[in-house]
């Protein structure tokens, strides 16, 4: 069975038809054509499809589509400021040559970005547990951890969004 | 040739990281065509049989299934060629891509299903009914050797044995004063890059043309050996490399899927993506590492070594696959590393089993063999009561002796064998000892200290680089005044592009911004190596030195009045002759290509060091400290260079602490999750000190550099188990199993408990039997 | 790992979710989802219709008074992450939460959906054992109550009824000065435990002051204790239990219980850990736990 789901994808009103059994990260690839979001385990583990649904960080493989209905839906496209350039988190991914691949990115810029939005006082203990839902095989995580320090100073003066 | 050094040395943030951090990346699930078809691959669920039948109807007739094809329709089915030359004996075990009339392991393709959505082809998938008449299942090299179940027609189980040897080490082990011999096993684990494999092929009915996107590593073996297979001619086949999550030396060789996509492209005349779900990447992709050893060290009273000896009996799984045996090449011939043993006699034996076959993955058959050296060389150095960083340094081997030959592998020909080039190991391992402070945290070894037992070790690496054939580069002048610099490397994540941009913006003496790097792909030059054996630095930056000298004159032949004028040079974006200035793009359209040939390998070095505490009672061990000093002859990009290294030592601690396949007796794989499948992550991660140095440029290549990409893993199971035994020195216990999961530490400990209260010596078959 | 074909429904009542899931046998609750999408994503379920609580009022409620802490089944890890109150009144729940899978699993994992799945490595039945805790189900013979002790039958298995419903996880109230101990051993950080202790206890000094001083030494009482990921069900350890009853409360408390632990606990053993290693785990978690709710009074781990 398929029905139409709306909700704001990046601040914008989007509708999809989507298959009742579709995921949201599917929805969000093959529907809305937004392959930031990645696949990498299909299962819950890899945190590589990770989005930002109602301001709270979930793995996009283990929502359907239909249950994004009326959400508010952030991925990897809607991190970067709208004039072009990169965000404060991804200027320091950059700087601190926190991806290789960066197949992994994705899920993790979406998901310290919802932590820093939040708690942008996290320490490095904090941002360690909660980047160890994020599974990544090139870097080792420390240039990671190294980034999401430094980027914390913009949330701070920021606010929350 | 005079260049400019204004990039290369420099820590330049990378040019790949802008589509990276924004979504804008294209991986090959990306890719946006068409009238997309998508296709499963129907596997075995059995380790070993005969195929009796597949029951496709329920399939076929499912909506929206647009095709499955079996063995049947494939006809005469191709067998995937070993890329290594000069082993035939391992012909005879070569892999079919799909399974005709037997199956050898859990995973096997027996079909392949086409549908117009991927969720309908799963569904076809599952209704298709494989009938498997079963055959004893051959679940270890063990039972691989008994030949009481042959997995091929071939006589024995066993492919071949590899033999290293240097000196004459019967001789000399029975003379020696000193010997100890010890059992080691290292488990089957997996690269597991964060992307799974894919492919998308595209035939051009009209045209007669296959272009297949997906492709990484050794684009151009691949082309030619798909050309092959399809009876196409390999203008006829393009390959094209897209954005790549990760490869670790496993992704991009050619696989069953890598016919069998393009196959169905073809016989459709349509566009067919594949792409491999994690489940099945843990039964399709290549698996690493499992191996057992019996290995025996020499050694004079004041800890000089004489000799290594012993076997190894490699678990291949199924079939040897196209690098399926440089493993346990390199199990032989590098078990001693860089150290000076006179008397070496490694023999590894490679035996097949009903398993997913292996291949190379990063630091092949060196972690390995470093685990087995270094292990050897701590309960040597405890023995002989000689101090284990002293010991090292007097066994390191001096630089006035390089280069150094290593072991010589029989039977094989000359381009098998190979010496260690350069270097001044032992300078690089006082660094690294005094980085890490090795005597202040000497008085730290072996003591308990709230509940945990501490322990510290040091060990050294070589790590070989740019091995394979030449590779190519091809530079265009173009109308936008911009450099096109095309080369067969491949990218798989490691900040390809950035390097080669940084060696060609200095060797043209342009800003990096005026080159535009391209790679990977086989319409971009005429022929290409790939990624693999830490070579793209090296052989990518050296052939694109040459093709900058030539471009360079090629420009001085077209420019005007250039006899006169002398040679041509670039100032400041514009080619001056003599004190006149032409714009770039005056020369537009002016190409050259050169081809880097290579007869030597680099080898890099270093050392690493851990300080690691025990939970006696739970088994659990916590990194404290680690230290890392290499030389890479130069460095190109310290912060690529830097990621490299700390990258590899986290996959090497998941190697040692985590990673683990396991399969039960009947073949069937138990690990086919991210659940099971334990990958280190965030929490997991050490405080890590890692020192790159361009100490000692490589003679063998003109930029100097040495591979890079491997030598953060190569020592860490070595280093790593060193530092354990030495905090359970109390118990005695010696990990020489990996990985060294919290119930195998644990049971180690109890027994080292049980053998101190009995007084008698325990029964463990980890510990060696000493023969001070 | 495409899901197979499935249906969705999301009904706006608990008496439309009861009839919906009455209609069809083959229908199953999605709370949360953060276990049966990987199981659907595997195909190890392949239910009809997926009948979703996300609109079904009431749910969602934390509630405190003197009759307990009353969860509701919609009610998410993070939800009682950021729940003082909870942590003050249920601090053994509290010191539980840190542990439970990751970051954004918790976001959206909820109570109702962990104890229905029934892994018996997980945390949360345990703690409700421990605790005496009950579970509100509704199906179509109405609603009912289950005690914990009677809701995990095995693995992947309890007292459910078909077409019943997880509503809430009732806690009995615990005086503030109720000790509490919470120990696991997982291979990496948010991995499902090879052995974990929820424990609970009372410390009390002798009411007859006029008792020699080695009499009047403060003992234990009442303790409960389950472990989990060591049997196909959560377990209450009956003869720890026993052995710290009225037991001083120091260290010869806890050689005690790891001794009672070793000598009446005969743990499952898989793949990832033998039932030897688990046994003495068990015991070791089982020290830990005691030791530190025996050393850290309420007041002070509440600060």
């Amino acid at each position: 069975m398929s029905r139409t789901v709306r909700f704001a994808l990046n601040g914008v009103a989007t509708a999809l038809d989507v298959a009742d059994r579709t995921t949201l990260a599917d929805a969000l690839r093959d529907g809305a054509r937004l392959t930031g979001t990645h696949l990498g385990c299909e299962h819950g583990v890899c945190g590589a499809c990770t989005v930002i649904v109602d301001g709270l960080a979930v793995r996009a493989c283990l929502m359907l589509a239909v249950q994004a209905d009326g959400a508010d839906v952030v991925t990897v496209e809607g991190l970067a400021p709208r004039d072009g350039g990169l965000g404060a988190l991804q200027q320091a991914f950059h700087e601190h040559h926190a991806l290789q691949c960066g197949f992994c990115t994705p899920g993790i810029l979406t998901t310290m970005h919802a932590l820093l939005t939040e708690e942008p006082e996290a320490d490095e203990a904090r941002i360690r547990d909660v980047l160890s839902g994020n599974l990544c095989r090139c870097t080792g995580y420390l240039p990671i951890i190294a980034a999401v320090m430094a980027a914390r100073g913009a949330y701070r003066r920021e606010g929350v969004e | 040739m005079s260049r400019s050094n204004a990039f290369v040395g420099s820590p330049m943030p990378r040019i790949e990281d802008a589509r990276l951090l924004t979504g804008g990346a294209r991986f090959v699930a990306d890719l946006a065509r068409h009238d997309l078809l998508h296709a499963v691959i129907v596997r075995s669920p059995l380790a070993h049989g005969r195929i009796l039948a597949v029951d496709a109807d329920a399939a076929r007739a499912m909506d929206g299934v647009v095709a499955l094809f079996t063995a049947a329709d494939i006809g005469e089915v191709p067998l995937i060629p070993i890329r290594q030359h000069g082993v035939p004996e391992g012909e005879a075990y070569r892999q079919p891509v799909i399974a005709a009339d037997r199956v050898r392991y859990v995973g096997e393709p027996v079909a392949i299903v086409v549908a117009r959505e991927a969720a309908v082809a799963e569904d076809a998938a599952e209704a298709v009914v494989v009938d498997i008449d079963p055959l004893p299942v051959v679940a270890d090299t063990a039972i691989s050797a008994r030949d009481e179940t042959l997995v091929f027609a071939a006589p024995t189980n066993r492919v071949t044995t590899f033999r290293a040897r240097a000196g004459g080490a019967d001789a000399a082990f029975a003379a020696a004063p000193y010997t100890r011999r010890a059992r080691f096993a290292v488990q089957r684990h997996t690269a597991s890059p964060m992307e799974t494999r894919g492919l998308l092929a595209e035939w051009d009915g009209e045209s007669g043309h296959l272009t297949v996107h997906g492709a990484t590593k050794v684009p151009f073996f691949n082309r030619d050996t798909l050309a092959t297979m399809l009876g196409l001619g390999a203008g006829d086949v393009t390959l094209i490399e897209v954005d790549v999550g990760g490869g670790f030396g496993a992704r991009g060789e050619f696989y069953p899927e890598d016919f069998l996509i393009p196959f169905a492209a073809r016989r459709l005349g349509a566009r067919v993506r594949w792409l491999e779900d994690r489940r099945e990447h843990f039964s399709a992709m290549n698996h690493a590492r499992e191996m057992t050893a019996e290995m025996e060290i020499a050694c004079e009273r004041d800890g000089r070594v004489i000799g290594i000896r012993g076997t190894v009996d490699v678990d291949l799984g199924a079939y040897v696959r196209t690098n399926g045996l440089t493993t346990p090449r390199n199990v032989a011939q590098f078990v001693t590393g860089p150290y000076l043993v006179p008397h070496i006699a490694i023999d590894v034996a490679v035996h097949v089993t009903n398993k997913t076959p292996t291949g190379t993955y990063r630091g092949p058959g060196r972690y390995e063999a470093s685990f087995f050296c270094e292990r050897l060389f701590d309960m040597a150095a405890r023995d002989l009561g000689v101090d284990r960083a002293e010991f090292r340094m007097m066994n390191l081997i001096p630089e006035e002796r390089l280069p150094y030959p290593l072991a010589h592998m029989d039977g094989l020909d000359a381009s098998w064998q190979t010496e260690l080039d350069n270097g001044a190991y032992g300078e690089v391992m006082a660094r690294c000892l005094e980085t890490f402070d090795w005597a202040a945290k000497s008085r730290l070894d072996g003591r308990l200290v709230d509940g945990r037992h501490h322990g510290i070790a040091v060990g050294a690496f070589v790590e070989g680089g740019a091995g394979g054939r030449g590779e190519t580069a091809r530079m265009t002048i173009t109308a936008d005044g911009m450099v096109e610099v095309a080369v067969g490397s491949t990218s798989l994540g490691q900040g390809l592009v950035t390097i080669l941009t940084q060696i060609a913006a200095d060797a043209l003496s342009l800003p990096m911004d005026r080159i535009r790097l391209v790679h990977g792909s086989t319409n971009l030059v005429s022929q290409g190596g790939g990624s693999f054996h830490s070579r793209s630095t090296v052989m990518g930056g050296s052939a694109i030195l040459l093709a900058a000298e030539a471009l360079l004159q090629a420009i001085g032949e077209a420019a005007p009045h250039h006899e006169a004028a002398g040679k041509v040079r670039i100032e400041d974006g514009m080619v001056a002759v003599g004190d006149a200035r032409l714009p770039l793009d005056a020369f537009a359209g002016l190409v050259v290509e050169r081809q880097f040939f290579n007869k030597k390998l680099t080898y890099s070095y270093g050392a690493h060091a851990a300080h690691v505490s025990v939970d006696p009672r739970t088994g659990d061990v916590a990194v404290l400290d680690y230290v890392t000093v290499d030389d890479v002859g130069r460095v190109i990009n310290p912060l690529t260079l830097h990621g490299q290294v700390v990258g590899a030592l986290v996959q090497g601690l998941g190697s040692t602490f985590l990673e683990e396949i396991r399969y039960d007796e009947e073949g069937q794989l138990l690990t086919g999750s991210f659940a099971d499948y334990l990958m280190p992550t965030a929490t997991e991660v050490p405080p890590v000190r890692a020192i790159s140095l361009g100490l000692r440029p490589c003679p063998n290549n003109p930029i100097g550099a040495k591979g890079a990409g491997e030598g953060g893993l190569i020592p860490v199971g070595g280093v790593i188990a060193n530092a354990v035994a030495a905090a359970l020195a109390d118990f005695a216990v010696e990990p020489n199993t990996l990985p060294l999961t919290p119930p195998r530490l644990w049971h180690l400990i109890e027994a080292g408990r049980r053998a101190a209260s009995d007084t008698t010596n325990a029964d463990d078959p980890t510990n060696a039997e000493a023969r001070p | 790992m495409k899901l197979p074909p499935v249906a969705y429904r999301c009904p706006e009542s608990l008496d439309e979710a009861i009839a919906l899931l009455a209609a069809d046998d083959e229908a199953q609750i999605l709370s949360g989802g953060q276990s049966l999408m990987p199981m659907l994503a595997f195909r190890l379920a392949a239910p009809s219709v997926l009948v979703d609580l996300r609109r079904v009022p009431g749910l969602d409620r934390i509630a405190i008074d003197a009759e307990g802490t009353h969860v509701g089944s919609r009610v998410t890890w993070r939800a009682l992450e950021r729940s003082h109150a909870l942590a003050a009144a249920q601090p053994l729940l509290a010191a539980a939460l840190p542990h439970i899978a990751h970051y954004q699993i918790r976001n959206r994992g909820t109570v109702g959906g962990s104890l229905a799945h029934a892994d018996p490595a997980a945390e949360l039945p345990a703690v409700a054992l421990t605790l005496d805790a009950t579970i509100e189900v509704a199906g179509p013979a109405g609603p009912r109550r289950i005690g914990a002790q009677d809701f995990f039958l095995g693995a992947m298995t309890t007292a459910l009824e078909p077409g019943e419903i997880v509503t809430a996880l009732h806690l009995p109230p615990a005086p503030a000065t109720r000790r509490h101990g919470f120990e696991e051993f997982a291979r990496r950080r948010g991995d499902f435990a090879l052995a974990g202790i929820a424990l609970s206890l009372d410390v009390t000094l002798p009411l007859d002051v006029t008792m020699a001083r080695d009499r009047a030494a403060p003992r234990i009482e009442g303790a409960r204790i389950a472990a989990f990921g060591i049997a196909d069900v959560p377990l209450r350890l009956d003869a720890v239990e026993a052995a710290l009853e009225g037991a001083v409360a120091d260290a010869s408390a806890v050689a005690a219980a790891e001794a009672a632990c070793v000598a009446s606990v005969t743990p499952d053993g898989d793949p990832s850990a033998d039932a030897a290693y688990r046994r003495a785990l068990l015991a070791t978690l089982l020290g830990r736990a005691l030791a530190c709710a025996l050393e850290n009074p309420p007041a002070e781990r509440a600060a």
